[in-house]
């Protein structure tokens, strides 16, 4: 499917703005079988900060945050080589256990999952297996102080009880991204989160987003460059594989080097 | 358009892009036809082109509301981005230069009736000049544009000052003679305007350069770009 020449990717400077990197990726490859998916990604991502994938589908984008908390793991066939450090340490260290990385890099879907529990117990759940509350009061507080971060507090405060599943659609997302900020997470991946919602609901996810990245490395895959455009501040480039170019959002929406950058984002036949 | 060498997706959207750069050229096109007919208008005091200039001048404001709209019509339809966003936002600027040169060479048109009653004065070979200097500049960008070449773009950048040196020699020439000649004084106000307005369209000629320039590279030209004085 993709020919096995590495592409040497763009860096624009001042990529990071003024943050500190908080995902330092070396040399990432994926193969699934025989099939490789991902060629040599190396990449800084910066903390406090929204980074936006972008690119056509099956660029490898999706297989790329996948390798952020180790979901290749669960995928039969799945060889992930390179070097993918959080605050310096390897995730792909033996050492390491996927479900701990899980609850620090936290992942919201395309479609609303939440579990077919109350909306209480959907944000209690993290903190109860993850022993972060000690008390009955303190999960309260973790469930009220995550809801509230994800703006659906005074939508849902008098109707904990009720099931997450009967949420709107976009309610059911910010009902998870509510359940991934629960377990204090230190990145967040959405992986095209607002694909499923009306323009209102999506607007409310992106205005979320913009609020999050206050506290959270957040890193966000969109098949909508306006989307991008909106949310990100800086925004990394996808295509057959490869890793094509990287820069400030506003250079890559503006004045992309790559020329491949420049005919995807204008919508033309590459 | 030679921005890409590839063609849009949604072909609607890539002849809207082409349809604006065409709209572009052809408002150039009128505006370079007014400049070289109130020049000519001047120089040969000979006001009977007037009429055809007001004609045209109506056309090239309707030129550039039309461009105007075409220009909302994209951003709120198609979000242009990359070089199609350049390109958007930049004939929105070229297009209103190119109306302030319409209405330059109009005024300088103008001047031929108030020169008329005048005996045919001497500088105006110098004026004939400015204005084959401007004339030029105008033409190149706009030649440039319609290829989308930065090269002769920087060229009318850098040659503005040619056309500032020779601005104000004329001016000093001008203002010479009138203080000799005070019967000069008349036919030379009108002259002094007519030159200052020539001196202006030479600028708006290097806006349109660096417009281009911006839609080309994504940069804006430095000074940099500038030859050593």
């Amino acid at each position: 499917m993709f020919d096995t020449e590495i592409q040497p990717t763009v860096y624009h400077k001042n990529s990071l703005g003024s943050s500190p990197v908080k995902v330092e990726v070396r040399d990432v490859s994926v193969s699934y079988g025989e099939k490789q998916a991902l060629f040599n990604v190396s990449l800084d991502i910066p903390d406090h900060s929204v980074t936006a994938f972008i690119g056509p589908s099956g660029c490898g984008k999706s297989t790329f945050l996948r390798c952020m908390n180790r979901m290749n793991d669960t995928i039969e066939g799945a060889r992930v080589t390179g070097s993918l450090k959080i605050d310096g340490a390897e995730i792909n260290d033996r050492a390491v256990d996927p479900v701990v990385l899980r609850a620090s890099v936290g992942m919201v879907f395309q479609k609303p999952n939440p579990f077919p529990k109350s909306i209480y117990d959907n944000v209690a759940y993290g903190p109860r297996i993850h022993g972060l509350a000690s008390s009955r009061s303190e999960l309260d507080d973790v469930v009220e102080h995550s809801l509230r971060k994800a703006g659906l507090w005074a939508e849902v405060s008098d109707r904990l009880q009720d099931p997450g599943t009967g949420l709107s659609g976009g309610q059911q997302q910010r009902l998870v991204i509510a359940r991934a900020i629960a377990v204090s997470p230190e990145v967040i991946l959405m992986d095209e989160p607002c694909s499923a919602l009306d323009p209102i609901a999506t607007a409310k996810i992106e205005e979320l987003i913009d609020e999050l990245r206050e506290n959270y490395c957040i890193i966000i895959v969109t098949h909508s460059m306006q989307q991008a455009a909106r949310v990100s501040q800086m925004t990394a480039f996808f295509h057959m594989g490869s890793l094509i170019e990287v820069g400030p959002t506003e250079e890559i929406f503006t004045n992309p080097l790559e020329s491949r950058t420049q005919d995807y984002i204008t919508g033309r036949f590459g | 358009m030679a921005l890409s060498k590839h063609t849009h997706i949604v072909t609607a959207y890539g002849e809207e892009l082409d349809k604006l750069a065409d709209e572009l050229a052809r408002m150039g096109g009128l505006v370079e036809m007014q400049l070289e007919a109130a020049v000519a208008a001047v120089v040969r005091r000979d006001a009977s082109v007037i009429p055809e200039v007001r004609k045209r001048e109506v056309q090239v404001n309707a030129m550039q509301v039309d461009i105007e709209k075409r220009v909302i019509r994209l951003f709120a339809l198609r979000q242009p981005l990359a070089t199609d966003l350049r390109m958007t936002i930049s004939s929105l600027k070229i297009a209103s230069d190119l109306e302030r040169v319409g209405d330059l060479a109009k005024n300088i048109a103008y001047r031929s009736k108030k020169l008329v009653g005048f005996a045919p004065l001497e500088l105006m070979h110098s004026v004939e000049r400015l204005g084959v200097i401007v004339g030029k500049q105008l033409h190149e960008v706009l030649d440039a544009l319609s290829s989308f070449d930065i090269e002769p773009a920087v060229r009318v950048w850098r040659n503005d000052d040619e056309v500032d040196d020779h601005y104000n020699g004329l001016i000093r020439e001008m203002l010479l003679a009138m203080s000799k000649d005070p019967s000069l004084v008349g036919p030379g106000a009108h002259i002094l305007f007519v030159a200052k307005n020539l001196e202006r369209v030479g600028d708006h000629a290097t806006n349109i350069a660096e417009a281009l320039h911006y839609i080309v590279t994504g940069e804006a030209l430095e000074s940099t770009d500038h030859p050593p004085a």
